[in-house]
């Protein structure tokens, strides 16, 4: 009875809603087609009949029905439909809210108890007009009295206002907290409180959204490139230099999908790539690791393996010293804020521009606590080639560093702390193992030659003097170590030929100096704030949707908690990302790889092709970055350009980059223009607690503040509509929409307790409140270890195999301990360049390789931007491009920047904002130069990422005009046996260069 | 009568440029009448950061100053524009959008160069304070908004209190000597205006050059002292502040038990680097 009831309330909310809503009432008059829900045995059922627009329903079962869905019993029937269809009655009484009980919905699906059958086409409509009624109340905003709406979103760089007025954005802009948001923190340290404004930050690439969002480089329709005949001649030699043909959505969704079933017809298992950018624009549900990977693990591909780009030296190097493997080799942050400003009397930079680089994802955050430290008379000390915006900013001692000896130095540190006896001895007893070996390679026991301060000075460019200043001031004071941007990680020495020396000369020094104890800590105040731990909300490597059990922090974190479908990729095969040309161009590679769960996982060599699948025959690209992020570029372009790969699909925002490389270009919107909901800077198990580099934890509900521009669509609704045309849209969609999903993720976290869906949906943030109870507050980092104590600090690594004796008791080390001497390289062994022992080993590519040297004897490097997000921000006709800094505007191009020291400029006759061929065997790149005395001489400073690749002729073949510097970049990685990137080794010459030259 | 300053310390931008991007997100493509007309995507910059870079390799400092319209008291635009450009009770100029069409003379007439010239428009631009976001309620122009270590501070105080703070704060505007009267006004501006000599101490000790922290460094003209310092931990001194062109000036850098030497120097208008200062000990 109850069933036959619950299907009788659809029929007049059917009607009610077309009435009532614009989006019902235009769905039921889009197609003509019939519904019918029944009890599987046809005891019970109803039909719906959409004919003109115009809705009827009866009771007896007929068989001329598009779209049947078929449960089991009718106890299940009207579990599942019960509060959806009474609920439908909220316009009368807005008590009763229309929900479906997710959990249920995916049991029955499971254990197909429940069925949907018809053509996707319809079933996919039946399913949007039913979620049109759900979310029918779902307002979206903050209506102003100026007929402007504030929304919402979230950017890489923080959340941000978004002011929309008659559907055209206005401004964006960094929030500022209202009187219902939680009061921040306070940190008491040498008698004074600290505590940080009541607004977020901003970082510049966020800043410019606007300018992004309505760039004239948007793709707005969908593109053929005009030479590629799917059917005849495919021309993939033209790549790169033909131009596109509009086409319509259906066209190319119908060319997408008889593309991947030809493929994988034809070829078999792997030959789909895909291949993506490591970052996305911001949102759970359209991240690439949540729509993208659940459609990919749904027609199976073969998968890009990520190197740790920005942290190869740490998770390559320095974990085997100490473990932190599951962060990437970087050391848990945690409570380092308060410790720092209450106990650390020096911060020592190296190779650390955090005001330049931004943590990850945090803006300006860290700025304020720097601020403070500068206000306590905390001594700062800068090692980098450049004096970075911090050294400059900040103040303190610049120490110019000859890029890639940064282990020099540190043992000359080393080397003075052990004969002036000023390191921790009691530490280093009773915490470490295997430090008396590495005593004998300081003082030269055990190959005649002591690491002295001497020693050092020709390879680093250090004077002795300052090494000796140095290492004694640093042994007599309680010193927080910044190795990297991030305070504990990244910095350019660690994507160097050194760079895993670099990283495991820093936690050495460290170990010695008696890391965890009061004011002895790594970091710089970007992270280890006392934000709340413990409130729940997934972060993007959770998984979104993605239901994926391998990639994805989805089975740790969100499965048990957000009832969906798993997803799990069936092919086995792997491509490096750095070595996608040879995996195209030779057929074959092989790398190590990022594997996070022991020690040994990262020296476990996989092969290309694997074993029984096919070589890759179709790329599905998602975005356009790679050119910039890929050392020795110039091999993609002319892999792009192979045959063998038959087709090339790129799903892209913006005409840039790669975008222009594939055969059919698929235009996804921005985040602004789709509804997605995320947390700002967390990003889930790709750093676990990473938003405890914010002064306010900020949730965001990220608005759909605009419809999206021309046809372009979100990421989701066009693996949905190829989906449709797959047979897989019930299984990619869950009958769900974006919003939808949402709400299932805001379900499923913390934030379900602390406000509701409605005013989450028209206020569209909400701030954590902070942990003020002191008790509640994370410990500090590797405290617990000083103290010999169980590990305390409120992360779920290493995993509880990886203690070798108790659990939590001591590190991730076989020994338990510091091992100066790794047990884990001991026992591989086989990589010459990563000895056991931690020796100076020089650079393969640096002013030492004198064969090289004599024919570019400039050094190149390449750090993090400071103005755009890697490629995000960059090019694309933002306002990015018109500041100084950035690219310089010369004849009406904007051209990337190289800065060289003054001295090396007038050998070269080089004037300021010259144009300047940067050159070596593998290529060459025209900037615009920028003279500087912060840049050490002998060296070139040159910012990663350009957006844009604009070889002036044959591409691959000829000099860039768009700024990837990476072309100039070595592909050899870092030691023999990792897939380490090192592009900050790299010796290039420069010059001078004419505008007529290098004209397209 | 309180009127609107804007008040930029030196000291504390360190040039990420959020205040140039807000600001082209603010007017790019927004038509605000009575206040201003869009700003043009590119090439207009009505807030924008002027760079000094002052020293030589390793002893070399960089200061960035953005500037815009200073939004003068007596301001050559005004007095130009001829009703077409205003000044508000609340001290704000603005360049009427529509009164202005067509007169280059008015971006000419601005000392500073911070009236842009629109061609596509034809109209003369320049940065309203933010007029008309102020006037809705904000309480500070998007430049403070946005600017991540607090180096811009919008306040509305009568022009006796901003008479006080600049003397408390030590407020400099820019070329005072035209008369303008800028609202606009700079903290820690020496780090453009004047210069510094620099240099490193060491200490020859039995043979071991080291660092000679706590050194004491005089520079005087005259025997007149222009300035003193004490050498740091790794022995770098600055002394900061100089006017440029002082001429023939003596560097006197003593340390108990080090004979103390003295450098003549001739300090001209850049920053001077003297390099590195090894003390002996005392015969």
């Amino acid at each position: 009875m109850m069933f036959s009831f619950v299907l009788w309330c659809l029929y007049p909310a059917l009607k009610l809603y077309s009435l009532r809503s614009d989006r019902v009432r235009a769905l039921v008059a889009e197609k003509n087609f019939v519904v019918q829900i029944q009890v599987k045995d046809c005891s019970r059922g109803r039909w719906y009949q959409f004919e003109n627009g115009r809705v009827t329903s009866g009771r007896m079962l007929r068989g001329d029905v598009d779209v049947g869905v078929r449960f089991k019993t009718a106890r299940l029937g009207t579990k599942i439909l019960v509060n959806m269809c009474s609920g439908m009655f909220h316009l009368a009484h807005p008590i009763l809210r229309p929900f479906l009980d997710p959990l249920a919905v995916v049991n029955a699906v499971k254990n197909f108890a429940m069925e949907v059958d018809g053509e996707d086409e319809l079933t996919l409509h039946f399913t949007d007009l039913m979620n049109a009624m759900l979310t029918h109340h779902w307002d979206q905003g903050f209506a102003l009295p100026n007929d402007e709406v504030r929304y919402v979103n979230q950017t890489n760089g923080g959340p941000v206002f978004v002011y929309v007025k008659n559907g055209r954005i206005i401004r964006i802009t960094p929030i500022e907290f209202d009187d219902d948001d939680a009061d921040p923190w306070t940190i008491e340290a040498r008698g004074r409180q600290f505590t940080p404004p009541r607004r977020t930050t901003l970082a510049p690439h966020g800043l410019a959204s606007k300018s992004l969002i309505y760039s004239k480089k948007r793709l707005l329709h969908p593109l053929k490139r005009i030479d590629f005949d799917p059917t005849g001649e495919r021309n993939p030699q033209n790549r790169g230099t033909s131009g596109y043909e509009r086409i319509s959505w259906d066209e190319a969704l119908d060319l997408a999908a008889g593309e991947i079933k030809r493929i994988n017809r034809e070829h078999g298992h792997g030959a789909i790539f895909n291949s993506h950018s490591s970052h996305h624009t911001w949102g759970n549900i359209g991240y690439y690791l949540s729509s993208n990977i659940r459609f990919m693990n749904a027609i199976g591909c073969t998968k890009m393996v990520l190197n740790p780009d920005s942290w190869e030296g740490w998770f390559w190097g320095a974990s085997h010293h100490y473990g932190y493997t599951m962060r990437m080799g970087i050391a848990e942050p945690y409570g380092q804020v308060e410790d720092c400003l209450k106990e650390a009397e020096m911060i020592v930079f190296w190779a650390s521009d955090p005001e330049s680089t931004c943590g990850s994802y945090a803006a300006f955050e860290g700025t304020v606590r720097r601020q403070w430290a500068r206000q306590l008379g905390i001594k700062m000390v800068h090692i980098d080639p450049y004096k970075n915006e911090t050294a400059n900013w900040l103040g303190g001692k610049w120490i110019p560093i000859i890029p890639g000896t940064g282990p020099a130095l540190a043992h000359a540190i080393a080397y003075v702390w052990i004969t002036d006896d000023l390191y921790d001895k009691d530490y280093v007893e009773q915490r470490t193992t295997g430090f008396e070996k590495y005593r004998a390679y300081l003082l030269g026991e055990d190959d005649g030659i002591p690491k002295s301060p001497q020693w050092q000075e020709p390879e680093t460019g250090v004077k002795a003097h300052i090494v000796r200043a140095l290492a004694r001031e640093w042994g007599s004071k309680k010193t927080y170590l910044s190795c990297g941007g991030k305070g504990v990680g990244f910095g350019g020495a660690n994507r160097a030929a050194t760079g895993a020396q670099w990283a495991r000369s820093m936690v050495c020094l460290m170990a010695m100096q008696g890391l965890g104890k009061p004011g002895i800590n790594f970091g710089n105040l970007t992270a280890g704030t006392p934000v709340d731990m413990q409130f729940y909300f997934p972060g993007y490597a959770d998984g979104g949707i993605s239901g994926d059990m391998e990639g994805t922090g989805d089975p740790v974190q969100n499965y048990q908690r957000m009832p969906h479908l798993i997803s799990i990729n069936t092919s086995n095969q792997k491509i490096p990302r750095l070595r996608i040309p040879e995996a195209i161009l030779d057929g074959e590679t092989e790398g190590y790889p990022t594997d996070p769960k022991s020690l040994e996982g990262q020296f476990q060599r996989f092969s290309y092709p694997s074993a029984g699948h096919s070589r890759i025959k179709m790329m599905y690209k998602y975005g356009g970055s790679h050119f910039g992020t890929t050392m020795e570029s110039n091999r993609l372009a002319i892999a792009y350009r192979s045959d063998s790969l038959e087709f090339v699909l790129n799903q892209s925002i913006w005409d840039e980059g790669e975008a222009r490389f594939a055969d059919l270009i698929l235009p996804a919107c921005t985040n602004f223009e789709r509804t997605d909901i995320g947390e700002w800077a967390s990003s889930g198990g790709y750093g676990h607690h990473n938003f405890n580099q914010l002064n306010h934890r900020v949730i965001t509900l990220q608005h759909k503040c605009i419809e999206p521009l021309g046809e372009s669509k979100s990421d989701f609704q066009i693996f949905l509509e190829l989906s449709k045309r797959l047979g897989l849209s019930a299984y990619f969609g869950e009958a769900k929409t974006e919003i939808q999903w949402c709400r299932e993720q805001f379900l499923s976290s913390d934030i379900s307790k602390s406000i509701s869906w409605k005013n989450f949906l028209k206020k569209g943030y909400y701030v954590v409140p902070p942990e003020n109870n002191q008790a509640n507050r994370a410990p500090t980092s590797m405290r617990w270890f000083a103290e010999g104590r169980k590990k305390d600090v409120p992360e779920p690594s290493p995993l509880p195999a990886e203690y070798g004796e108790e659990y939590l008791r001591g590190l991730q080390t076989q020994s338990g301990k510091f091992e100066f001497e790794p047990q884990s390289l001991k026992r591989f062994d086989q990589d010459p360049e990563r000895p056991p022992l931690n020796r100076y080993i020089p650079a393969w590519e640096g002013r030492q390789t004198k064969d090289i040297y004599r024919r570019y004897p400039l050094q190149l490097i390449t750090p993090h931007p400071r103005f755009s997000f890697h490629t995000n921000g960059d090019g694309k006709d933002s306002v990015i491009n018109d500041i100084e800094h950035h690219r310089s505007l010369i004849d009406g191009h904007y051209f990337w920047i190289a800065r060289l020291n003054p001295l090396d400029a007038e050998a070269r006759d080089i004037l300021e904002r010259d144009l300047v061929r940067l050159y070596n065997d593998r290529g060459s790149v025209i900037c615009a130069a920028m003279l500087s005395e912060r840049v050490t001489p002998g060296v070139v400073h040159s910012y990663e990422s350009s957006a844009e690749y604009q070889p002036v002729g044959e591409p691959g073949k000829s000099p860039d005009i768009g700024g990837c510097v990476n072309i100039l970049t070595p592909k050899r990685h870092m030691t023999p046996n990792t897939s380490a990137s090192a592009p900050n080794s790299c010796l290039i010459q420069i010059e001078k260069c004419a505008r007529e030259t290098i004209q397209p | 009568m309180t009127k609107w300053n804007l008040i930029i310390d030196l000291a504390e931008c360190h040039n990420c440029n959020n205040c140039v991007i807000a600001c082209k997100d603010e007017y790019v493509g927004n038509d605000r009448p009575g206040y201003s007309a869009p700003q043009p995507l590119h090439g207009h910059r009505w807030i924008d950061i002027k760079t000094r870079e002052r020293g030589r390799f390793p002893h070399v400092d960089v200061s960035y100053l953005p500037s815009m319209c200073n939004h003068c008291d007596d301001a050559p635009c005004v007095v130009h524009g001829n009703g077409a450009v205003i000044k508000r009770d609340d001290g704000i100029v603005i360049i009427d959008p529509a009164k202005a069409k067509g007169r280059r003379d008015i971006a000419e007439s601005c000392p500073y160069d911070a009236i842009w010239w629109n061609d596509a428009l034809d109209l003369p631009q320049a940065w309203t304070f933010d007029a008309h976001l102020l006037d809705s309620g904000w309480k500070h122009p998007r430049c403070v908004q946005s600017c991540p270590t607090g180096a811009m501070r919008a306040i509305k105080v009568t022009d006796q209190e901003m008479a006080r703070l600049t003397v408390e704060e030590n407020l400099e505007t820019l070329r005072p000597e035209l008369k303008t009267k800028p609202r606009v006004y700079y903290k820690n501006l020496f780090r453009f205006s004047k210069i510094f000599v620099a240099g490193e101490v060491l200490m020859n000790v039995n043979g071991t050059v080291d660092c000679a922290a706590g050194a004491q460094v005089t520079l005087s003209s005259g025997g007149k002292s222009l300035g003193s310092t004490q050498s740091g931990t790794f022995g770098e001194f600055t002394l900061d502040g100089l006017a440029p062109n002082t001429g023939d000036c003596e560097l006197t850098v003593s340390h108990q038990e080090f004979s103390p030497q003295t450098i003549a120097l001739d300090v001209a208008d850049e920053s001077l680097v003297v390099g590195t200062i090894v003390l002996n000990r005392n015969r």
